[in-house]
């Protein structure tokens, strides 16, 4: 074994490096030091952006091909930390609240952990390091969901999101084996010339599925989603939204187009009934939720229903448009959850619920028109860049000629669009006598919301985007 | 620099100016400019258009150009307009301009009310210029969300449910149109979005034909108040604020006729002509059935919101008619719909604005009191019911004439049947002028009520000056239209 082969894994080496010096920091910073943690840490990771962008040039394998990286693979991971880097953005006022304070540096540390389970799992070809790169992602996350121990709803909200990710993660595990025991090999490549669809095979499939249809809480996984939304502190609801999703998504897609290639007709069927099923039922049941979070957490559910639909076409358009999606959806989620978190310290009891939103035109009216963009864009409505990604998935699945599926999905839009409207009315029309006072952000919530409202807007009018993406090889 | 981009430049250009400015005045201003070179763009733009046609230039389209947006996805910027959409665009511009005028005083938050206003008509200008399917459903889907907020926030009556409904129904349409532009889009096999191209390649598949067509008919026809898709419309016009609900029927309905004229007959030209059948039925429906309505309501805003139904349906009815006449006479209803209706509803707020009730039983007298609005009134009405020297008269002729000459029994049948409209239009439109207008005033509150102010009479003087010049001069309008329905007809009766 070459050991220099390591030093080819640059994103990773290099968000090892990042994750090294937080934590050297963290352990010796003191007085004035700690001030510019929080800056220190928001660049380190803007600057891996640029690293992880860099890296894509080239094609790399490693390890007799358990470690494969290419320029798509590089630009997803750089989402994931222009992603991140949003999420730490906005959690500069939570974090220098008494309780969370003392454990600043955890915060990071976990963060960073999960992040580079998220890279091993979209560079793996080999479901070993996938496994180990899911639960690398997973364990971190459940810490950081009952970060806020004391409060109650956090603590619940982490078991209930560790017990149900180790029953997946333990059924996807099994799916794997069966996996291994009909093909006897676990590397992606061999495996797809090994898969016929057999019973048994289907059976190892549908196990898998669930493990990751977890992640990405597809109904019918998606029932511990709801919970740990509410609870989780809102920066790690909005990581756990768009960072984890969004890499869960993107596995998703490599692994069925890579490996169960000769079983398209039967996965196309299984995701088929899972989308329907989730764009369906979250909208439903977003329409009746009051809490805000709550609320996002069945918004996002419906979202990676419509994230499906660019899965399911299976083709390099599909990848395009799920890609594009994902950081569409990436900015249009952190726009929603920044205001949620801004705006939350400002409530009695910590829970920003529907009525809160009353009338915040009044007081807030630019936090109102970034909520309302964000929220169009979430809807589908034109020019934002919402519109586009929609536009987009709908295309690669008509394409690949599900188009029933298209015709309920679009259906849903309407449905969607309805709820996403009973926020707008009430932050513009329900009248209300003293509506939230008006808030203001500190500089680094600003800095993201901005990102965001820059991405809302222009991401989709201006197409280079969508080209750059097009273009990097899949 | 092509001239059309300047329709979507000038309203980015506002939406900017808007963004900055800091008082009413300065906002006034701006869209005072805003409009006025709106208006005379378009102007020097239908000039241009009818003398390069004079001159002998025949291409379909003129000032055509096209940028790549999204190569990969075959997604093009491009542009161009033949005489229907010079006509819309000009139709656009005089209501985006007297409404301007008649939301003078509109309060509160002026500001972000134009901004809304601004994106709803860049919208709107997008989707008569663009030839590009998927740029058309951008602009049409950007024209459509700024009601939600214009009706629910500035609105009056019911205007949350109103508002709701009409956004959610005009989404649904938009839905069914997207599966019918991608039905379009991937049964043609085209290597392009453009409308033209895909037109001149016509081989889609005659049953897929069958599917896309009632889906992206339909999608339209739920902005063009096709019957049973019309309910958003009355309770949409009647909560909205008035320049907004001249915007809307003005204008914005007429897109749906325009889109489903441009697109969904223009490309599935097979299936227009085999199920034209059951949208004719639906049309006369609509034609008959809004009139009734009209007779039975007592708010003003309902009455003209029924009877645009009844005329929006008049257009579609007459599109489907698919002769060269009748067509004709469609574009001509749209144009005089849209400055008689702008005009109705400018008339009806200012009313409002000033009585504080629409309801026709609580008026009485008004020509005593304000003069001229209630001239206006009289003409805007007489204008609408179809007497000879206004815009109304010209186009519904046009539109009989046309379509009695299809010569089968089932044509002339629902042709004879829509015709008794223009008798029902008389009976509604004479009752509300009998009985608000004339008589004594009955309100003693009413009597010291003023007539209108400058802002307000130049934006009736305007419209109608358009009503009459349409209705005394119409051939220029057929010199316009003339080219680019007879390509269309060409495609459907070949």
């Amino acid at each position: 074994m070459n050991y220099f082969e390591f030093f080819s894994m640059i994103p990773e080496i290099s968000l090892l490096a990042v994750f090294v010096v937080i934590f050297i920091f963290d352990l010796v910073a003191t007085g004035r030091y700690r001030r510019i943690f929080h800056a220190l840490v928001c660049l380190l990771m803007l600057g891996h952006i640029y690293v992880c962008i860099e890296s894509g040039d080239k094609e790399v394998t490693l390890f007799g091909g358990m470690y494969y990286s290419n320029s798509m693979i590089a630009f997803v991971k750089a989402m994931l930390v222009f992603g991140s880097s949003l999420v730490v953005l906005q959690a500069h006022r939570w974090l220098r609240s008494t309780h969370a304070l003392a454990k600043q540096g955890e915060f990071y540390v976990l963060l960073l952990s999960t992040l580079i389970g998220m890279f091993f799992m979209l560079s793996a070809r080999h479901f070993l390091l996938f496994f180990i790169g899911m639960e690398l992602a997973s364990l971190p996350l459940a810490c950081l969901v009952a970060f806020d121990k004391y409060r109650h709803h956090s603590a619940e909200a982490g078991i209930k999101y560790v017990l149900t990710s180790m029953f997946a993660s333990a059924i996807m595990l099994y799916g794997i084996s069966f996996l291994y025991g009909t093909i006897g090999t676990l590397y992606f490549e061999d495996m797809a010339q090994g898969l016929s669809g057999t019973t048994m095979q289907i059976f190892a499939l549908v196990m898998f599925f669930a493990g990751l249809g977890f992640k990405i809480s597809l109904v019918p996984f998606h029932l511990w989603t709801a919970d740990s939304y509410q609870g989780a502190p809102t920066v790690v609801t909005a990581y756990l939204s768009v960072i984890s999703k969004g890499a869960a998504v993107f596995t998703l897609f490599v692994i069925l187009t890579k490996v169960f290639a000769p079983m398209t007709a039967q996965w196309q069927m299984m995701i088929y009934a899972v989308t329907v099923a989730s764009i369906t039922i979250a909208n439903l049941f977003a329409i009746k939720q009051n809490n805000m979070k709550r609320f996002m957490a069945f918004s996002s559910i419906s979202q990676a229903g419509y994230i499906m639909l660019a899965v399911i076409s299976g083709t390099a358009q599909g990848m395009s448009a799920m890609v594009f999606y994902i950081l569409v959806y990436i900015m249009a989620n952190m726009a929603v959850f920044g205001i949620i978190e801004t705006l939350q310290h400002n409530v009695e009891g910590g829970e920003l619920t529907r009525e809160h939103c009353n009338g915040l035109y009044k007081t807030n009216p630019q936090l109102t028109l970034l909520m309302t963009l964000a929220l169009f864009s979430l809807g589908g409505i034109p020019p934002f860049a919402g519109f586009f990604s929609k536009f987009f998935v709908f295309m690669s699945a008509f394409d690949a000629g599900f188009l029933v599926l298209v015709f309920i999905a679009l259906i849903n839009t309407v449905i969607s669009l309805y709820y996403y409207l009973l926020i707008v009315k009430a932050m513009y029309i329900t009248p209300n006598d003293n509506p939230i006072a008006k808030v203001k952000c500190d500089m680094y919530t600003r800095i993201s919301l901005c990102a965001c409202l820059l991405g809302i807007v222009l991401l989709g009018i201006c197409s280079f985007v969508y080209i750059g993406i097009d273009n990097f090889a899949f | 620099m092509n001239i059309l981009n300047l329709f979507v430049a000038i309203p980015l250009a506002m939406l900017f100016a808007l963004w900055i400015s800091r008082n009413t005045k300065q906002i006034r201003t701006v869209m005072v400019t805003g409009s006025t070179l709106l208006l005379s763009l378009s102007v020097y733009l239908t000039i241009d258009f009818i003398a390069q046609r004079n001159a002998g230039v025949t291409a379909a389209q003129l000032y055509t150009d096209s940028w790549s947006w999204y190569p990969a996805l075959n997604i093009c910027y491009s542009i161009g307009v033949d005489g229907i959409s010079v006509a819309m665009i000009l139709l656009s511009s005089i209501i985006v301009f007297t409404g301007t005028f008649a939301s003078w005083n509109i309060k509160p938050h002026t500001k972000d009310f134009f901004l809304w206003y601004v994106l709803l008509s860049l919208g709107v200008y997008g989707f008569f210029i663009t030839t590009d399917m998927f740029a058309m459903f951008m602009f049409y889907e950007t024209a459509l969300i700024p009601m939600y907020l214009l009706i629910g926030v500035w609105g009056s009556g019911k205007k949350e449910y109103s508002a709701m409904k009409l956004t959610l129904m005009l989404m649904g349409g938009s839905a069914f149109l997207l599966m019918g532009i991608l039905g379009i889009y991937y049964g043609s096999g085209a290597t392009t979005m453009n409308i033209h191209e895909i037109a001149a390649l016509s081989n889609i598949p005659t049953e897929m034909q069958y599917i896309f067509f009632p889906l992206t008919f339909i999608g339209f026809g739920v902005l063009g108040a096709l019957f049973p898709f019309h309910t958003w419309s009355p309770d949409g016009h009647a909560s909205a604020p008035t320049s907004v609900s001249m915007l809307h029927a003005g204008v914005l309905m007429k897109l749906g006729g325009y889109g489903c004229f441009r697109i969904a007959m223009y490309l599935l030209p097979q299936a227009a002509n085999d199920l034209a059948w059951i949208f004719i039925i639906l049309t006369t429906i609509s034609v008959v059935y809004g009139a009734l309505s009209a007779i039975s309501q007592t708010d003003l805003k309902y009455i003209n919101a029924y009877s645009s139904v009844s005329h929006c349906g008049l257009v579609l009815f007459a599109l489907l008619m698919m002769t060269r006449t009748s067509c004709t006479g469609a574009i001509l209803q749209m144009l005089s719909h849209g400055l008689m209706t702008a005009l109705f509803f400018a008339l009806i707020g200012m009313i409002y604005g000033r009585t504080h009730t629409r309801d026709i039983r609580q008026m009485q007298g008004l020509m005593k009191i304000m003069p001229f609005l209630s001239v206006g009134y009289v003409i805007a009405g007489l204008a609408n019911l179809g007497l000879p020297g206004f815009s109304g008269f010209i186009a519904e002729m046009t539109i009989f004439v046309g379509s009695f000459m299809v010569d089968d029994t089932f044509h002339r049948t629902v042709t004879i049947i829509a015709c008794t409209s223009i008798v029902i239009t008389a009976v509604y439109i004479l009752r509300v002028v009998g009985k608000i207008l004339y008589g004594e005033p009955c309100n003693e509150e009413h009597k010291r009520l003023t007539d209108a102010t400058w802002d307000e009479r130049f934006t009736v003087i305007c419209l109608i000056i358009c009503v009459a010049g349409l209705g005394i001069a119409p051939m220029w309008v057929s010199d316009l239209i003339n080219n680019g329905v007879g390509d269309i007809i060409t495609i459907l009766r070949p």
